[in-house]
């Protein structure tokens, strides 16, 4: 009945306004980058929330591995001398 | 989203230590109430009872956009003309970043799309009633996208990542549903005999299968205990009746309109609403096909699918043209 399209999976990424990021909206599907932007432009902007957009193919994206997730992001764990608030013997001090 | 690479299926019967570590993980997430993404290992039954949520959901959203649009050209101005363009648009988009977050689960769109053609996927049963007057888009926008939003809210905290935020969405978005819908029924309530008379009889045959949206009383509703269990449902289908029915008890009197159910009252003891018995026969006979217009609806999407082939056809031919001259 209905034929495969197996059109590409596009991420969309809105910048809500100037001065801000593009930030990660979802996902739509299209034959090719142009009309993944304007599907995107009538599926993740319809009240006006976006400047800008950027579409780029799910499969062209490079993630972290989830199961590694535990020892990939160990470092900073333990640090907390990397946050101003480990800082507490000047409080009080005006301006610091 | 993450690009998303389904989990295979287990290898092998007995769970290996990978397995039973993964298995903790997603226990923890669910204890601390934080949320899965795609990529993280999950149950089979989690995944599978989420997939067919979702799917569902997306479907009744592309449904759903059939009443509403089978009113457009008769709408009494252009401005409502306009307003029932930009709602059917809605049911659309809902429909479309719902099946973006199934798809995450690893079920592909085509595969979701041939499920709801040919009838093996279910879609809410309000659809499968007929929008017979224009005072049915009133009584669609206030009690259906009304239970709809009672129901939704708290699935924006469901544990699963993708089905979470397009459900944040969507209730941006729903709430301008609801109130034209209520301005509908408004605008009529404050007109002639006839036209009173016209919304009160919508709200007459949409009560009922509104408040039978929440599905099945909580204690014919197997899987009910499960998806709290997981997190996906907050409240059970009782409770979130019973929030929707006290709330509507009150907006209909700004209507100066009557709800059709004699025994509906608040018990001060019990500290609940009580309502009439609903019939979930009807219920159960419009969920396996045999509604007033089940049939038509899905030969309408069969139809509008066949009429949109050329379309993707000539999509899919321009891109691998494009696609040639830039190797060439």
């Amino acid at each position: 009945m209905s034929q495969s399209n197996n059109w590409p999976l596009w991420e969309v990424f809105v910048r809500s306004s100037r001065g801000l990021s593009h930030v990660h909206a979802g996902s739509l599907h299209a034959p090719d980058e142009q009309m993944a932007v304007r599907n995107a432009r009538d599926l993740y902007t319809r009240r006006n929330e976006g400047v800008s957009l950027w579409v780029v193919k799910s499969s062209d994206i490079i993630s972290s591995d989830p199961d590694e997730k535990d020892s990939f992001f160990e470092s900073p764990q333990g640090k907390d001398y990397r946050h101003a608030t480990y800082y507490k013997a000047s409080e009080g001090v005006k301006h610091l | 989203m993450a690009p998303t690479t389904p989990q295979e299926p287990g290898l092998s019967a007995v769970p290996s230590y990978e397995e039973e570590q993964s298995k903790a993980r997603f226990d923890a997430l669910i204890d601390q109430d934080s949320r899965v993404e795609p990529r993280d290992w999950m149950p089979e039954p989690y995944r599978k009872t989420l997939t067919r949520q979702v799917s569902q959901h997306a479907h009744s959203e592309i449904i759903g956009m059939q009443p509403e649009a089978n009113w457009i050209t008769r709408a009494p101005s252009l401005k409502r003309k306009s307003i029932l363009m930009a709602k059917v648009q809605d049911e659309a988009g809902h429909g479309l970043y719902l099946y973006s977050a199934a798809e995450t689960l690893g079920t592909s769109r085509d595969e979701l799309n041939e499920q709801l053609l040919t009838g093996r996927a279910k879609y809410s049963s309000i659809f499968n009633y007929p929008a017979r007057s224009w005072a049915d888009m009133g009584a669609i926008g206030w009690l259906v996208d009304g239970a709809a939003i009672a129901n939704q809210v708290p699935l924006c905290r469901a544990s699963y990542g993708p089905y979470g935020r397009a459900m944040v969405r969507i209730c941006k978005e729903e709430s301008f549903h609801q109130r034209q819908g209520f301005e509908i029924l408004l605008s009529l309530s404050r007109g002639t005999e006839v036209q009173k008379k016209m919304a009160q009889d919508a709200i007459n045959r949409f009560y009922e299968p509104s408040l039978m949206m929440f599905g099945p009383p909580d204690d014919q509703s197997p899987n009910s205990q499960q998806s709290m269990a997981w997190n996906i449902k907050r409240f059970s289908n009782d409770e979130l009746r019973q929030r929707f029915v006290g709330m509507i008890a009150e907006q209909v009197k700004v209507l100066g309109m009557t709800l059709p159910d004699p025994e509906l009252h608040y018990d001060e003891e019990k500290k609940q609403w009580i309502h009439k018995d609903l019939n979930w026969d009807e219920f159960m006979a419009v969920i396996k096909g045999n509604g007033p217009v089940n049939s038509q609806r899905l030969e309408r999407r069969r139809e509008a699918h066949r009429e949109g082939a050329w379309v993707r056809e000539a999509a899919s031919a321009y891109a691998a043209k494009q696609a040639q001259s830039e190797v060439a």
